[in-house]
């Protein structure tokens, strides 16, 4: 399924039918148990956390669940976080290095929700906290997107040591069609900016801000059964590196993205 | 300190001293006006800069960089850094190359913030103030690696960072690479506080996005000026999203402060007074830290 203009590759992100977090958290780990809330508001359903085994390893799984049909949908807000679900998966983080867990995360979000309570509980706060804390959070995490990573909204479970995208999925700092709206003033322009925005999951490896593409091909099972193992190996090859050097070779993972990065065939 | 006056320049051949020409009878013949938004008052544009650019019923107009430089700093106090850093269209995105053209024609910055060292009533810091004339303040790379630069240097230095923020959010022309300087700002603000010292925002209008959304708010302590509008999404973006009117004054600093996100707001004749104060309350070996 590789191939196709980048809209393409936004309609694949978005398609009916496509995965959501707990299809692969189903099948890559086992026991998982979920863990509600931010212990400050509420429970965001958009944001679905809690703890697993990974091959036998304990470790922290935060996700963006969208949801399948209209009805879980709904319940899980489209998968758009309010900043609850940010303080959630921030407390599980915590929990995590606490008791020296590693953390995958699954992100799949068209963005984090943009509402009248959002604004009023601090969705910029609760999103730059979570990247502040998670650059410096002293355990290895492993993001992988599944399907659309909308700015900010998914940069806030992304502060991670690896960026994995399946290769259907799309990461940008804003949607084709806001891109369009805002700068072009042409809602119809919707496929030139998802050209022009390099959001497709190649993109990201070439601009080196994902580490690996995930091909879509074979079983979903069989995809799941690598992924557990391909997440098992990064873990156990972190797991003798001292949590200051982990620390220090995250931010470095972020801070290469000066002017430096100039892919030659863009 | 006395700031009325630092900015008084002539505004137009007339004020230099010239002759005054026979035909201009009426005072408002050749002095350009701004219409207060919130009075209605009109304001000659040459008496802004003594009103630190407020208005006699408390609006706060927009400042360029330099101008608020100049008000906060001491007199020569402040060296520029990275200016050297120049902005490249890494993605080849159409049109940026023009935008980047008329935004330094516009704003005769070469980039959206300006960084460097200075003292605030004798109390030095790092400082830096984000420029709305340059494409509405937005993060590419550039300004993401000049204030981790300066965040970096401020570490290193043991310097507190004063930091004035205005901003539209992230530089959709630089695509993903514009993100991830929300993280790379937020990891070297972290490193810096990590180490102990005091970070001081000054949320200035607009602040938003994807700015609101790293280092704007992660200051130890979070300033803003009164009536600036501060937030994550567009309020356009929220109507069209929850169908329903937004409340007035929606998103303002008062609004922040009245949910718990902000800690004071402060209005310009008063910010170089109480940033200084901060300044002198965190400095190190003040007598404040019992250890």
């Amino acid at each position: 399924m590789s191939g196709g203009t980048p809209y393409d590759k936004v309609m694949l992100a978005r398609a009916k039918g496509r995965a959501t977090a707990a299809e692969y958290i189903n099948r890559i780990f086992t026991d998982f148990i979920e863990l509600h809330g931010d212990r400050h508001f509420a429970d965001d359903k958009a944001v679905v956390g809690g703890v697993a085994y990974l091959a036998g390893m304990p470790v922290t799984v935060i996700s963006m669940e969208k949801g399948k049909d209209t009805k879980s949908k709904v319940y899980r807000n489209f998968g758009a976080p309010n900043p609850e679900g940010y303080n959630k998966a921030l407390r599980l983080m915590r929990q995590a290095e606490k008791f020296s867990r590693p953390v995958v995360c699954f992100v799949d979000t068209a963005g984090a929700f943009c509402g009248l309570g959002a604004e009023e509980r601090g969705q910029g706060r609760a999103i730059a906290q979570n990247l502040a804390e998670m650059i410096t959070l002293k355990t290895p995490i492993i993001s992988i997107f599944i399907g659309e990573g909308g700015s900010g909204g998914a940069l806030a479970l992304a502060c991670s040591d690896e960026v994995w995208m399946m290769e259907n999925a799309i990461y940008s700092v804003i949607s084709p069609e806001g891109c369009a709206s805002i700068l072009w003033k042409d809602s119809k322009k919707v496929k030139a900016a998802a050209q022009s925005l390099r959001l497709t999951a190649q993109d990201m490896q070439k601009l080196q801000v994902a580490e690996k593409v995930i091909p879509e091909k074979g079983s979903f099972d069989a995809c799941c059964r690598t992924m557990a193992q391909d997440l098992r190996a990064a873990f156990d090859a972190r797991r003798d590196i001292p949590k200051d050097e982990l620390i220090k070779t995250r931010y470095e993972r972020f801070r290469k993205y000066g002017a430096q990065i100039v892919p030659e065939d863009f | 300190m006395d700031l009325r006056g630092l900015f008084k320049r002539p505004a137009n051949e007339l004020e230099k001293g010239g002759r005054t020409p026979a035909e201009a009878t009426a005072a408002d013949t050749f002095e350009v006006k701004r219409e207060c938004p919130s009075c209605g008052a009109k304001i000659a544009e040459s008496d802004l800069p003594d009103m630190y650019y407020v208005c006699t019923c408390g609006h706060h107009f927009r400042m360029n960089a330099r101008q608020r430089i100049d008000f906060i700093c001491d007199e020569g106090s402040f060296t520029e850094m990275f200016s050297d850093l120049e902005t490249k269209d890494i993605i080849n995105f159409p049109g940026y190359e023009k935008k980047l053209r008329e935004a330094r024609l516009s704003s005769g910055e070469d980039e959206a913030v300006i960084c460097g060292t200075a003292s605030v009533l004798g109390h030095k810091c790092a400082v830096f103030v984000m420029e709305s004339l340059f494409m509405m303040g937005s993060m590419g790379t550039v300004v993401g690696e000049r204030i981790t630069r300066l965040f970096e240097y401020a570490t290193e230095q043991g310097l507190p960072v004063v930091g004035f923020t205005v901003s539209g959010g992230a530089r959709m022309q630089e695509g993903i690479l514009s993100l991830m300087q929300m993280a790379k700002t937020s990891g070297a603000v972290k490193l810096h506080s990590d180490a102990g010292n005091f970070y001081l925002t000054v949320l200035t209008d607009p602040t938003t996005g994807g700015v609101t959304a790293s280092f704007a708010m992660l200051g130890d302590i979070i300033m803003a000026e009164p009536g600036a509008t501060v937030g994550f999404a567009g309020a356009r973006v929220i109507e069209q999203t929850i169908r329903k009117k937004l409340p007035q004054g929606f998103q303002t600093a008062e609004f922040l402060l009245e949910h718990g996100f902000i800690d004071i707001i402060t209005p310009r004749s008063e910010q170089k007074r109480v940033i200084s104060t901060l300044l002198a309350m965190h400095e190190k070996g003040s007598g404040g830290d019992i250890s």
